[in-house]
């Protein structure tokens, strides 16, 4: 009797578990990034639109993101980003000593910092001040000629691995 | 007694932790800047530039090594050649009379009229006998850039907004004349809000004071006005921007932020604590900062005169709670041992 | 079914005894409630720790009637809403600040008091379990707290905390420590934004509170069957000594009532914090309020120096001075370290540390230590500092290692 009485016990605590982890799986999606959070995590950007040596300006989970489209004069870098075997610099625009968004000089073909002087190249290196690494490069992923930011692809994945860039 | 031992050792690790993640961190963090006592004689730019020189001796490679040290050492020579030539016209008699006709050119860009040319709002100069000091406007006659110390920022001062000023006051007599004019006559009783909106407003809004970049906000009847207005302070905003490369800070609670003698060495010479800023040397005499600092202080800390007011009483109380507590104590233990 | 007397006047004494036992209630939990008699100031700070704990609750409430929590509004509904417009709001704000922050330089006094005199062991286990379990919520309640002004302090130590839970590097144990998502999970976006606020808000008024609420009741449920040690870790039959007590041979009793005799003590000692506290609260509450959080969040822009407050510090500092996946082990560690205390320590020796040969050295040397790793914790990481901080962090981490052994052949005092 008594351990039918415990049969009975254990197998309405037994559903009533399974009820409570049911709950929790509801209150972890709850804690889940909103869709509308997740689509703005993942910008892609139709690089056929951009314009030899002029800076567009993206934006990318809150952060100014530069693509800037090389023409033939300009230097390559192993950082660039080729798409149809056109070469672009895509960095987060925030510059890495303090933050302040540093401007495009398209004649000297380089990013000067008017917060503290910094100075970056094309292919986003720091050359001068106080920046003490280059520009981040946004994860990204090359679908077609479009890149999308936020999913890391394998030419992104090569470039964290050489110590080009750093994960953001 | 053993209880006061006890007291001893607790308060004693708690001062040293104290000391150690207060005054000792903070003393480490920041470095040192000492303060010019508001006085404006170069030795900052030039000890500056000396220091400039020191580190480009570090550079390991030697091409860049070369050009930086040669730049270097150009303007350490520049920077002691100007502030000489300050002193020597801080020697000439001013004639205020003489000065009031060179003024009259000022007054050209500084009219009050609020329009942004080539930067900023130019500042009005009412109160600027009074806000700013003497060797300062001398320097700022001579060559803005160099006088706000913000020289780094352009090839040559003409590009500077107010650069032009070299081509319409040019003899150190003349330039005597329109400071000996500005230290007599432009002279009024300051109060903390204008001593702050004439030296920093035009770059720093201060929200809790209701201060933008235009001056004080007003009170608008229809929601469109109030969007035609806030559409006036973006658009200077964006012209702010511009020229100093971000939008300069709210300066609502910067007195908390900040501490007092960084905020003192800060605006005599920015270069000190921030290095390369774009912010300019604004030059104010130690009673124009004075000024300044009280309207700061009361938009940063406005409950600072009620905390001051009520502290004492609250303190009081707890001291005779506690003197009540301990006859309590020892009315309940005394039969104890 | 129970007797009611049928005369009793509604709400008399009488009739609030039939129906809710209120003499039996008020002996239990406080005129025949047990305290040793041998005790020092140090036993005060349970009483202390729930008065601090009070006044944060009542500050509180005052504050969320005016908090916004919305990134856009946050900071200044703090610093000019509360501190300038409404009434006393600037008093209510300085009280929560530094209660937040001096409450927890009572925790680690009691805490150290509780090591000191070897009273998480022997039957108190629970007590001491349950007591670092607060520790845990005072800290998460305390982090929730710091987001809400959402000032650059806010926003950069949400992010750097938030990012520890992302665990070990890619190239680590081929990345089965690599939960990024975790991190997204936790902030409910990729970045500290307003699903982060909100939910942190939620987590500091509600929550959290609730189960520290729970939790105290624990604890203080977990004092009743081993009792409240004494200065000398002596045992002593508690019945016998009480029924002394209530034969008036109160100078042969070993204890005292919890109220009004411990109480008085308590209240004398709580006298002093409070003017203390209020000396705080009014003339030296910037300690408390760090002022790189008056510049407003900007996620664009990292301070210069991102610190924790004072009293994570020394666990920050253990994480810091290692490469990034070896310190996280020694983060985690430490986080843990005093939950085991109890079991690490095989001596049944109950006694102030001072009593106890080797463990002397250990109580001392980890006080030190933890005060290093704390004022390390603050600095830069420049120069000496790591390698002072890396070795205060090695020697934290050695000394819970050695601590069975060194307790193992410690003799009965």
């Amino acid at each position: 009797m008594s351990s039918r009485r415990d049969f009975m016990g254990m197998a309405l605590g037994g559903f009533a578990a399974l009820g409570g982890i049911a709950a929790l799986y509801a209150a972890k999606r709850t804690w889940d990034p909103l869709p509308s959070v997740k689509a703005g995590g993942f910008t892609t950007i139709d690089l056929s639109a951009a314009k030899e040596n002029e800076l567009a300006v993206e934006k990318w989970r809150g952060k100014p993101i530069f693509i800037l489209k090389k023409n033939a004069s300009m230097p390559k870098s192993d950082r660039d980003v080729v798409v149809g075997g056109n070469h672009y610099l895509v960095v987060i625009g925030s510059c890495t000593h303090l933050g302040c968004i540093p401007a495009y000089l398209p004649g000297d073909l380089m990013f000067k910092c008017a917060c503290h002087g910094g100075e970056f190249n094309t292919a986003g290196v720091n050359t001068f001040g106080p920046p003490p690494r280059p520009l981040d490069i946004p994860p990204f992923k090359i679908s077609g000629t479009s890149l999308v930011l936020g999913e890391s692809g394998p030419e992104y994945e090569k470039m964290l691995a050489a110590g080009l860039t750093q994960s953001v | 007694m053993k209880e006061f031992k006890i007291l001893a050792v607790v308060a004693f690790f708690t001062l040293v932790t104290y000391w150690g993640v207060e005054p000792f961190a903070h003393s480490q963090m920041h470095k040192e800047v000492e303060s010019n006592n508001f006085v404006y004689d170069g030795k900052a730019d030039i000890e500056e530039a000396n220091n400039a020189i020191e580190v480009a001796k570090n550079i390991t490679d030697a091409k860049k090594k070369a050009t930086v040290l040669d730049a270097a050492n150009k303007k350490l020579v520049a920077k002691k050649a100007f502030w000489a030539e300050v002193s020597q016209i801080s020697k000439l008699q001013g004639n205020a009379v003489a000065g009031e006709a060179s003024f009259a050119l000022c007054m050209a860009c500084h009219n009050g009229s609020g329009v942004n040319m080539g930067g900023v709002v130019p500042p009005k100069l009412d109160n600027a006998g009074s806000l700013y000091d003497k060797n300062y406007l001398i320097a700022l006659l001579k060559d803005p850039a160099m006088a706000s110390n913000v020289d780094h920022k352009y090839a040559d001062t003409m590009m500077h907004p107010m650069g032009t000023i070299k081509t319409m006051i040019t003899t150190p007599q003349q330039i005597a004349d329109v400071v000996a004019f500005i230290k007599t006559k432009k002279v009024a009783k300051l109060t903390p809000e204008v001593a702050f909106e004439d030296a920093c407003g035009r770059c720093h809004a201060n929200r809790y004071g209701n201060l933008t970049q235009l001056g004080a906000t007003p009170k608008f009847k229809t929601e469109q006005e109030a969007l035609a207005h806030r559409v006036k302070v973006l658009d200077e905003q964006d012209r702010i921007k511009a020229y100093m490369g971000k939008l300069p800070p709210d300066l609502s609670i910067m007195s908390r932020a900040r501490s007092e003698i960084y905020m003192e060495t800060f605006i005599q010479n920015p270069q000190s604590q921030l290095p390369n800023t774009s912010m300019p040397r604004v030059g104010l005499t130690s009673e124009g900062y004075g000024m300044v600092k009280a309207y700061l202080e009361k938009t940063g800390d406005p409950s600072k005169d009620a905390r001051h007011a009520l502290g004492p009483w609250v303190i009081v109380f707890f001291i005779i709670f506690t003197m009540l507590a301990y006859l309590w104590k020892k009315s309940q233990w005394k039969d104890l041992h | 079914m129970a007797h009611f007397d049928e005369k009793a006047k509604p709400f008399s004494h009488q009739w609030m005894n039939d129906r809710l036992a209120v003499d039996t209630v008020k002996k239990v939990l406080s005129t025949e409630y047990w305290i040793p008699k041998n005790i020092n100031f140090l036993w005060a700070m349970g009483m202390i720790l729930a008065a601090t704990f009070g006044l944060l609750i009542v500050s509180g409430i005052f504050l969320v009637m005016y908090y916004q929590p919305d990134t856009k509004t946050a900071f200044d509904s703090v610093n000019y809403t509360i501190m300038t417009e409404v009434g006393y709001g600037w008093l209510w704000r300085h009280i929560h600040g530094v209660a937040a922050s001096v409450v927890f330089l009572i925790i680690y006094i009691h805490m150290f008091t509780g090591i000191y005199y070897g009273s998480y062991k022997r039957g108190r286990e629970m007590i001491w379990l349950s007591g670092m379990l607060l520790f845990v919520l005072f800290s998460a309640e305390a982090f929730s707290g710091y987001m809400l002004p959402w000032g650059q302090m806010s926003y950069w130590a949400g992010m750097v905390i938030t990012n520890l839970f992302g665990g070990f590097t890619k190239d680590f144990l081929g990345g089965i420590g690599n939960i990024p998502a975790v991190v997204e999970w936790i902030r409910g976006d990729y970045v500290p934004g307003q699903a982060f606020l909100s939910r942190f808000f939620m987590l500091h008024v509600f929550l959290l509170p609730l189960v520290i609420i729970g939790v105290i009741v624990l604890h203080f449920a977990a004092l009743r069957i081993p009792h409240v040690n004494n200065q000398d870790g002596e045992e002593f039959d508690f019945e016998e000594s009480a029924k002394l007590y209530k034969e008036d041979s109160k100078k042969e009793s070993k204890v005292i009532p919890f109220n009004p005799v411990f109480l008085s003590k308590d209240i004398f000692v709580m006298g002093i914090y409070f003017v203390l506290f209020f000396y705080l609260v009014f003339y030296h509450f910037e300690f408390a309020m760090d002022p790189v959080n008056f510049d407003p969040a900007d996620g664009l822009k990292t301070p210069l120096h991102i610190y924790p407050e004072w009293y994570f510090l020394w666990s920050y500092e253990i994480l810091r001075p290692f490469p990034f996946n070896v310190g996280l082990v020694a983060f985690g560690f430490a986080q843990v370290a005093f939950f085991l205390l109890p079991f690490l320590d095989r001596s049944p020796v109950v006694a102030p540390a001072n009593r106890r040969g080797l463990f002397k050295f250990w109580f001392w040397l980890m006080l030190v230590d933890m005060i290093v790793l704390t004022v390390m914790g603050k600095l830069p990481p420049q120069g000496a500092w790591t390698i002072v901080g890396m070795v205060a962090a090695i020697i934290f981490i050695l000394l819970f290692i050695l601590l069975p052994f060194i307790t193992k052949n410690e003799k009965k005092a």
